[in-house]
């Protein structure tokens, strides 16, 4: 396995001024995500990526499921597609074949990818194209008012888990590994400027990036489980919950309970699907795209 | 005709060979009899033409990859059969709400279930219909000989393209894996239909304008025109709305489009129906033993006549209730339980008898069988 260290140190609460008018759309706020849901702080670490890329709009699609996750792309300036639940990756993988030369982004829930999403999860992964897949991982169905989630961890509430979850959990960053996708991070969205050079990073990987995003409901996994605030559930989950990989690296395993690592955890190059389309077609005597 | 090129092709082939001269760019499937062929043929025709040929993990990833692809500017296609297209239900109703065109063939076999595999049947037709929730637009044709599959593959990319909506091909196992000598078309023999872009600025494109009754150009992603597509309702721009207005109209203008153009989209073939006193009605494979049914009638002096939509749906009203006012009985073959048979009971109203001749076995209705039918009416 390759390794990549966790990009360098992020300057905490690095704020340069910055216009987000570029991206949001005009009108189409407000939002629907609740006071303290996480995923608009993952919004913001998505478009300053897209910004450092120093490339256009129109170079962007954003590609979602079904979920309070996926109402990301209705709310920015790309090329948008909201589709079905679970089914993103197949969208993004037909639009991605026609349009090679888009940058594909999927913003999806862990519920929308890993359980009816899963099957495309993984092959998408084991294709290995060029796409940035991600998960917003609040251990929950957000849009359905709170069913524990293939991420959900054993004996956590929720509301068909009222005796506690039974069920372990998918470790998303082993199963992309495993899948083969070859750029695998995991983030949070309390470590937002750190999400922000993954992001980056991912988007600029070319080949299937997955990034494990440990993200918050409030409303619904934080009432369930006694968070007393949404803040206080991400110092909890986020923060104490998490370590960067560098630092885990010197660490017993024993130190390492309980705790997930953040960073780019394995990345890899290994040919990507579409460009070993294009060989195909050349193969065939076809005239490629 | 008879001077054209001939080449001995299957029907599944020939659906393929309609499919490149429509400008398929696009195939998405996963393998299941009887439609394989399609997906084995386009795997090695369609990278000669720069096009893309994906097998998919499944048939939802199928239909998923082709509206993305359409997306993408692609005029995309998918096959398969009965289990496969039950998992297409779901992304054929995206497609319809979200107005983008596609092709999805279904090559019928027994069901339900994994039935007889090998065995044809006509029993999807209802749900080529029906099959996806809510109120939707239906395009489906039903072609009747290998050539045909041909022709009504082209006219299938170019109705979807038109209306921006899904149409379906059904036909049936036994006209799939038939072997004809076809007619190859010229380049430009046959109307290949553009998809209609935007010329506005794309700060003003609306993706779903309702353009007084026309169907609003559709941009593709990527070229500037940064729009948004969601199986929510939505408004004329593309974004969601609750506004409840405004999804009564949605709803009924993505049906009344197709239905506003019934008679440019019903084709029907007219056969010995002048001076018929029975008819029979019938699609597909059972209407090659009902042609010849209604030949020998005619040898004898019975007089029936034959009508044979290419279009199953939207269905052919008009056409059925004329029929219905010139004959003593309509009789309506075909091998399922039931399903044209009672369209064709609602558009005769009543005005002549309508006799169904249904069969699940597996084996085609022989013509004797609608001989007899036929003869029982004299
Ligand atoms: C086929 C289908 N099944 C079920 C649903 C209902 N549904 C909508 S969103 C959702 C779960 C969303 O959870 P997740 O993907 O984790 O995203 P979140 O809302 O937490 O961001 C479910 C079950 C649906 N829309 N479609
Ligand atoms: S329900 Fe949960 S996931 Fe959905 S918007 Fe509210 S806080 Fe966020």
């Amino acid at each position: 396995m390759e390794t990549a260290a966790t990009p360098k140190k992020t300057k905490k609460a690095k704020q340069t001024p910055f216009d987000y008018s570029k991206y949001i759309r005009g009108g189409k706020l407000p939002h629907i995500w609740c006071p303290g849901c996480g995923h608009g702080i993952v919004l913001k670490s998505l478009l300053r990526a897209i910004d450092t890329t120093g490339r256009s709009n129109n170079d962007f699609a954003l590609v979602s499921g079904i979920g309070c996750s996926s109402r990301t792309p209705g709310y920015v300036d790309f090329n948008t597609l909201h589709t079905l639940h679970g089914r993103a990756l197949a969208y993004a993988t037909g639009l991605k074949m026609a349009k090679p030369n888009l940058k594909v982004i999927v913003t999806t829930g862990d519920g929308d990818a890993l359980a009816i999403g899963g099957n495309h999860f993984i092959h998408t992964c084991r294709r290995n194209i060029d796409m940035v897949i991600m998960v917003y991982n609040n251990y929950i169905y957000g849009m359905t008012s709170g069913q524990f989630s293939p991420t959900t961890a054993q004996g956590m509430i929720a509301t068909t888990s009222r005796y506690g979850n039974i069920e372990s959990p998918f470790d998303v960053c082993k199963m992309a590994e495993a899948s083969g996708a070859t750029f695998v991070a995991r983030g949070t969205a309390y470590h937002y400027g750190e999400l922000e050079k993954i992001l980056y990073e991912a988007i600029m990987h070319k080949g299937t990036a997955v990034i494990d995003i440990i993200d918050s409901c409030p409303t619904y996994y934080g009432r369930f489980n006694k968070f007393k605030t949404p803040s206080e559930m991400m110092e909890k989950i986020e923060k104490e919950g998490t370590i960067p990989l560098k630092q885990a690296a010197g660490l017993p395993p024993e130190k390492l309970q309980g705790k997930l690592i953040r960073g780019i955890i394995y990345k890899k190059e290994r040919p990507e699907y579409t460009s070993e389309y294009a060989k195909l077609v050349e193969k065939a005597g076809g005239k490629s795209k | 005709m008879a001077e054209k090129k001939k080449k001995f092709m299957q029907g599944n082939e020939a659906c393929s060979e309609g499919a490149i001269y429509a400008g398929c760019r696009f195939y998405a499937g996963y393998p299941i009899t009887p439609s394989t062929e399609i997906a084995e043929t386009l795997s090695v025709r369609l990278p000669k033409f720069g096009g893309v040929f994906m097998q998919m993990e499944d048939e939802i990833a199928s239909i998923c990859a082709i509206v993305g692809a359409s997306l993408g500017g692609a005029k995309s296609l998918t096959a398969t059969s009965g289990p496969g297209f039950s998992l297409m239900q779901e992304g054929i109703g995206f497609a319809c709400i979200t107005e983008v065109p596609c092709v999805i063939v279904n090559v019928m076999r027994s069901g339900p279930s994994t039935g007889f595999p090998t065995g044809p049947s006509q029993s999807d037709v209802m749900q080529a219909k029906w099959g996806t929730h809510g109120d939707h637009p239906a395009i489906a044709l039903t072609p009747a000989s290998v050539q045909e599959i041909m022709y009504e593959t082209i006219r299938a990319f170019n109705l979807s393209e038109l209306y921006r909506t899904p149409v379906i091909i059904l036909y049936d196992e036994i006209i799939g894996h038939m072997r004809e000598a076809i007619a190859l078309p010229e380049p430009d023999e046959i109307e290949v239909v553009e998809r209609k872009k935007p010329s506005c600025k794309p700060e003003e494109y609306k993706p779903y304008a309702s353009n007084n009754g026309d169907i609003a150009p559709l941009a593709v992603y990527g070229e500037g025109y940064r729009f948004h597509v969601t199986g929510l309702y939505h408004a004329e721009d593309g974004f969601p709305t609750n506004n409840t207005k405004l999804i009564g109209e949605a709803n009924e203008r993505i049906v009344n489009k197709v239905n506003k153009n019934i008679d440019k989209i019903c084709i029907n073939e007219e056969f010995y129906l002048d001076d018929a006193e029975i008819g029979v009605v019938a699609y597909g494979v059972s209407s090659k033993s009902a042609k010849f049914a209604v030949k020998e009638m005619r040898k004898k002096g019975i007089k029936a006549g034959l009508l044979r939509p290419k279009t199953i749906w939207p269905f052919p009203y008009k056409a059925v209730n004329k029929l219905a006012k010139q004959v003593k009985a309509i009789l309506v073959p075909e091998m399922n339980l039931g399903q044209v048979y009672y369209e064709v009971e609602r558009a005769s109203r009543g005005q002549c008898e309508v006799k169904g001749i249904f069969k699940v076995d597996t084996e085609a209705i022989h013509p004797k069988k609608i001989m007899e039918e036929i003869e029982k009416f004299t």
